[in-house]
């Protein structure tokens, strides 16, 4: 799980850096070019599916995880536990079920029209011009904002996310624990923080 | 001092348990916890109702018997200590105190504040051990062992096995207390030969006898009475995770 967690958070980086093409003043030709190119790439369409294997996996062994998780405690205690722990450990779940909202509508809106199971008017030269797309949806405003509450979700699920991946692998060290920490906290915030640059931008910009 | 005290009552492992309420009156300030509830005791046993049954032994700090769950901490909220160490000063007068019993799947109620933790001896025997042919003592300067993980061993040991990582853990998972017996003997040269299926065999059978999986929530490393430190459970993991590389059985 840790693993395919480190799998996902490096796939971010990559996936915030082709979506930053969007910030661009050239009405979306670097986005739609890069967005070809991982459409039809045929290493790219590989890696595809290593990715759908690394989210099922971290998905479903979060949910296993929990289940069996909750069942080890069938009773209660009638005073919830006070002991001082860092807060958003405590809700992985709850923040990973934010992110999966997202994941199923970020399908919805993008990677279905990509595979032809939703039709879109913003077509060029017989493929979607997704650069169109996105600037559609991120001028309602309802979409932007539920997109930044989710992305909220997605830095909370990753700033524990970061830091627990190493500590599952075992890689804990007096001096690399700290910059590990401080990795993960950074990373935490400029992820969402870039993705959520880009409705900002087409919401109160463009 | 004066307090109100909410206990679990629970008659035996199948009978369904309430909170009891008692007042004690008088308590001195210097009384330990487990002291506070020998005198509830006595004036229950004297007004002839069945005394308030929960664990106890060396009421030093040592033997790890003692499991009470006090208002949402294990052994209460004073950091490093265990409930027979735990005073009442540490409370304010007048305070009601919740007192419940250990939580966890493996860790079924015997009565009252009672619990039954045998699965953790069931996790050592499963290969918390350096297996020793008879025979003479070796020289001691024969086996060398740098200070480092002397120390480092030292602290792993310092595990009583009372379980309170298991009661804080919102898992309800015994991480804590494996990898510090895991860490204690692969450290040493002694326990190295042994530690693949140690750690193998120990992992496996925590998840058997129903403890709950390391979120990495450190619930374990902030209430363990001999602040045992979350770096064993990395150890633990780097172990687990060496020897499921390595087929087993082919050492």
């Amino acid at each position: 799980m840790a693993l395919a967690g480190l799998f996902l958070i490096l796939f971010l980086l990559v996936h915030l850096t082709i979506n930053l093409f969007l910030l661009r003043d050239d009405q979306g030709a670097w986005f739609n070019a890069a967005a070809h190119f991982m459409g039809t790439n045929y290493l790219v369409r590989i890696f595809e599916y290593i990715l759908f294997g690394g989210f099922l996996i971290h998905i479903l062994m979060g949910i296993i995880l929990q289940l069996k998780n909750w069942m080890s405690r069938p009773v209660r205690y009638h005073i919830s536990n006070k002991s001082t722990t860092p807060f958003l450990s405590k809700y992985m779940i709850y923040t990973g079920g934010i992110v999966f909202i997202f994941l199923v509508i970020h399908f919805i809106n993008f990677y279905f029209i990509r595979l032809g199971f939703i039709d879109t008017v913003h077509m060029e030269n017989g493929h979607p011009n997704f650069y169109l797309v996105a600037k559609e949806l991120f001028s309602l405003p309802l979409y932007t904002l539920l997109y930044l509450v989710l992305m909220v979700g997605l830095g909370f699920h990753l700033y524990h996310a970061f830091n627990s991946a190493f500590q599952t692998l075992g890689l804990s060290h007096t001096t690399y624990t700290p910059v590990i920490e401080r990795a993960g906290l950074i990373y935490s915030i400029i992820v969402p923080l870039g993705f959520s640059i880009i409705p900002l931008y087409f919401w109160l910009i463009i | 001092m004066d307090f109100t005290l909410k206990i679990w009552r629970q008659e035996h492992a199948r009978a369904k348990g309430k909170f009891v309420t008692f007042q004690v009156k008088n308590i001195s300030p210097d009384c330990s916890f487990l002291e506070m509830l020998d005198i509830l005791n006595e004036e229950l046993v004297d007004k002839i109702q069945l005394p308030v049954s929960f664990d106890h032994d060396c009421r030093e700090g040592i033997c790890g018997m003692c499991s009470l769950y006090i208002n949402g901490h294990p052994h209460g909220w004073d950091d490093g200590v265990t409930a027979c160490q735990l005073h009442m000063r540490k409370f304010k007068d007048g305070e009601t105190i919740v007192v419940e019993p250990w939580r966890s799947k493996a860790f079924p109620v015997i009565r009252d504040l009672m619990v039954d933790r045998s699965a953790l001896d069931t996790i050592i025997q499963e290969g918390g051990y350096v297996s020793v042919n008879t025979g003479q003592a070796p020289d001691a300067n024969a086996v060398l062992v740098s200070k480092e993980a002397a120390d480092l061993a030292m602290d792993a040991a310092a595990c009583i096995g009372c379980g309170a990582c298991v009661a804080a853990c919102k898992n309800a998972s015994a991480m804590l207390f494996i990898a510090a017996k895991v860490s204690q003997l692969a450290l040493l040269p002694q326990g190295r030969i042994e530690a693949k299926d140690r750690v193998r065999r120990m992992v496996r059978k925590m998840d058997e006898l129903g403890f709950g999986n390391c979120t990495n929530t450190y619930a374990c490393e902030a209430e363990c009475p001999k602040k045992i430190s979350r770096t064993h459970i990395a150890r633990l993991n780097r172990e687990f995770m060496c020897a499921k590389l390595i087929a087993e059985n082919t050492l």
